[in-house]
């Protein structure tokens, strides 16, 4: 069954189409990756699911209904939570307040809220830093942060955006843990990822995106076999 | 702990009276104790939401207005202005965060700068509401003496104190602050920011405003160049706010005591009287270089400081 259906969309910024006529599905319970070269669209596509912008053609469906140019917090509310590439912690704030502000949106009493935050700081493996102010962490833990708050709004899916990148290997395994532990719960998985050792191992499907069209869709072996996507995106790197 | 300290300084207020202050020291305390209850107000939006205001006169001047128009057309108690201006600023803070909320940061800053100006030229020209310059004088006093009125402001420092400490731990605490650090990601983390941040203005225009209105019972006459005043109000909260702390409970209270003190002892002094605003000025870029987060926020710098010099001496 589809929970996402993005169809046909478009976005132009005046004269520049960051996205064109975009089209897939993505199905409860899976984990769809998107890749592209610097400058594909990834992040807009992120942006118009998460109402961030209207898109100015087609429209996104959740679970049914149309989402495209509801606002972002009405999207969140619908199930659909992002992180962000550039992390962006609430700076000032310990990890735990972090989350907690997120756990509001569904949980009515503070007792609540910081009963399901320290429940998603426990999934995310943060529990040890809770009390810190989420300035000072290091990236890696930044970015699970992102994705604990982001759990805690209680999503259907959850939008990562580039939560790979600049870490180390070791932070990377434990990252790709969290993630499949995330599907395993039921919640669908919608990725941009540049990693691609990661994105081709834990991917059920691949969508690429080249200067804002889709060229290209399926499992992770069709993507890897894939000349036009070879030519435009892995290139060398299909050796390696 | 920290409740029963709290307890205790209250305490302590609530006596002072009875020992028998000279009233211009009553007088003096009036004004700390009011302009904490303005800038806790303030504290609200740009603080902890991170809405700053350069235009709190303008709530300040409505409220003062609220009283002294009920009293001068109306012919009732200017206290009326008090639980009544809770109904006008809500109107007006909602009026104002509908136009004003959706610009972000200095764009923000700047719109509620003209609000208050806007406020005083439209309150010196609309004579037959405002009696324009000349100014509103409430001609029976209540009391003679200052302590009634001291208490009054009291309690209305300690409402507001518990009111936004009461806010500040709720969810309504947690999505301002969140809001503050970043509206993109609170507004993507189901937070409807333009919603909250109206709240926040709500909140800390009806506070400011019962302010106005105590000030306009208070002193008796009110006009616009006084009440709607850029540099004397809007500027001024900022500054008790930035010299306190900004974003913390008592750093507005810190700030009162300390600028209202300081703009008696330099009005005073002979010669330099006049150019107090400067002093002010030179005051604020002290402060944002050494202790950006005020002197409740950085006092552990502060304590620093003084024993270098110790060290040194």
């Amino acid at each position: 069954m589809s929970l996402l259906e993005v169809q046909n969309v478009s976005k132009f910024f005046g004269g520049l189409a960051a996205l064109t006529d975009i089209s897939f599905v993505c199905n409860k319970g899976e984990i769809l990756g998107i890749i592209g070269p610097n400058g594909a669209g990834k992040t807009t596509l992120f942006n118009v699911i998460n109402g961030f912008y209207g898109p100015s053609k087609g429209d996104v469906l959740f679970n049914g209904e149309k989402i495209s140019n509801l606002k972002p917090h009405k999207v969140c509310a619908r199930g659909i939570a992002r992180t962000f590439q550039v992390v962006r912690p609430l700076q000032r704030m310990t990890v735990l307040d972090n989350v907690i502000a997120s756990a509001f949106m569904r949980a009515g009493t503070k007792a609540k809220a910081s009963e399901v935050a320290t429940e998603v700081l426990q999934f995310t493996g943060l529990s040890g830093d809770k009390t810190l102010i989420s300035k000072g962490l290091p990236l890696g833990k930044r970015k699970r942060l992102e994705i604990a708050r982001a759990m805690a709004t209680r999503p259907e899916l959850l939008l990562l955006d580039e939560s790979f990148a600049g870490l180390n290997p070791t932070e990377i395994n434990e990252q790709i843990e969290i993630v499949r532990k995330i599907r395993d719960k039921g919640i669908t998985i919608l990725i941009i990822e540049h990693h691609m050792k990661v994105i081709m191992s834990i991917s059920d499907r691949i969508v690429v995106l080249n200067y804002g069209k889709q060229i290209a869709q399926g499992t992770p072996a069709e993507i890897r076999g894939n000349p036009v996507v070879v030519e435009a995106y892995l290139g060398e790197e299909r050796g390696a | 702990m920290k409740k029963l300290l709290l307890g205790l300084l209250f305490l302590f207020l609530a006596v002072l009276p009875f020992l028998g202050l000279s009233s211009y020291i009553m007088h003096i305390l009036i004004l700390v104790i009011m302009w904490s209850v303005i800038g806790m107000a303030w504290n609200v939006l740009g603080g902890y939401t991170g809405q700053v205001s350069f235009g709190h006169a303008a709530f300040f001047g409505v409220g003062a207005y609220t009283a002294g128009i009920l009293y001068h057309h109306l012919g009732m108690s200017a206290w009326w202005g008090i639980p009544i201006c809770v109904v006008v600023l809500t109107a007006v803070s909602l009026v104002v965060g509908y136009i004003c909320l959706r610009l972000r940061g200095a764009y923000f800053a700047l719109a509620t700068l003209a609000l208050g100006e806007v406020c005083r030229v439209a309150a010196e020209n609309m004579v037959w509401f405002t009696q324009g310059n000349l100014g509103i004088l409430i001609k029976e006093r209540t009391w003679v003496g200052k302590t009634w009125y001291y208490y009054v402001i009291l309690l209305i420092a300690a409402g507001s104190y518990l009111l936004i400490k009461k806010v500040m731990e709720s969810k309504l605490g947690y999505y301002f602050v969140a809001i503050r650090e970043d509206q993109d990601a609170a507004e993507s983390l189901g937070i409807n920011t333009t919603f909250y941040k109206t709240i926040s203005l709500c909140i800390s225009g009806v506070l400011t405003g019962i302010a106005g209105a105590f000030y306009m019972n208070y002193m008796g006459y009110i006009d616009p160049g006084v009440v709607f005043s850029l540099s004397d109000i809007s500027i001024l909260t900022v500054m008790v706010v930035m010299v306190g702390g900004v974003a913390t409970y008592s750093g507005p209270t810190v700030g009162a005591l300390i600028m209202v003190f300081l703009a008696e002892i330099v009005r005073s002094a002979p010669k330099i009287g006049a150019a107090h605003q400067t002093i002010f000025g030179v005051l604020l870029i002290l402060i944002i270089i050494f202790l950006p987060n005020g002197v409740v926020g950085d006092y552990r710098k502060l304590f620093k400081i003084f024993k270098r010099k110790r060290a040194r001496a």
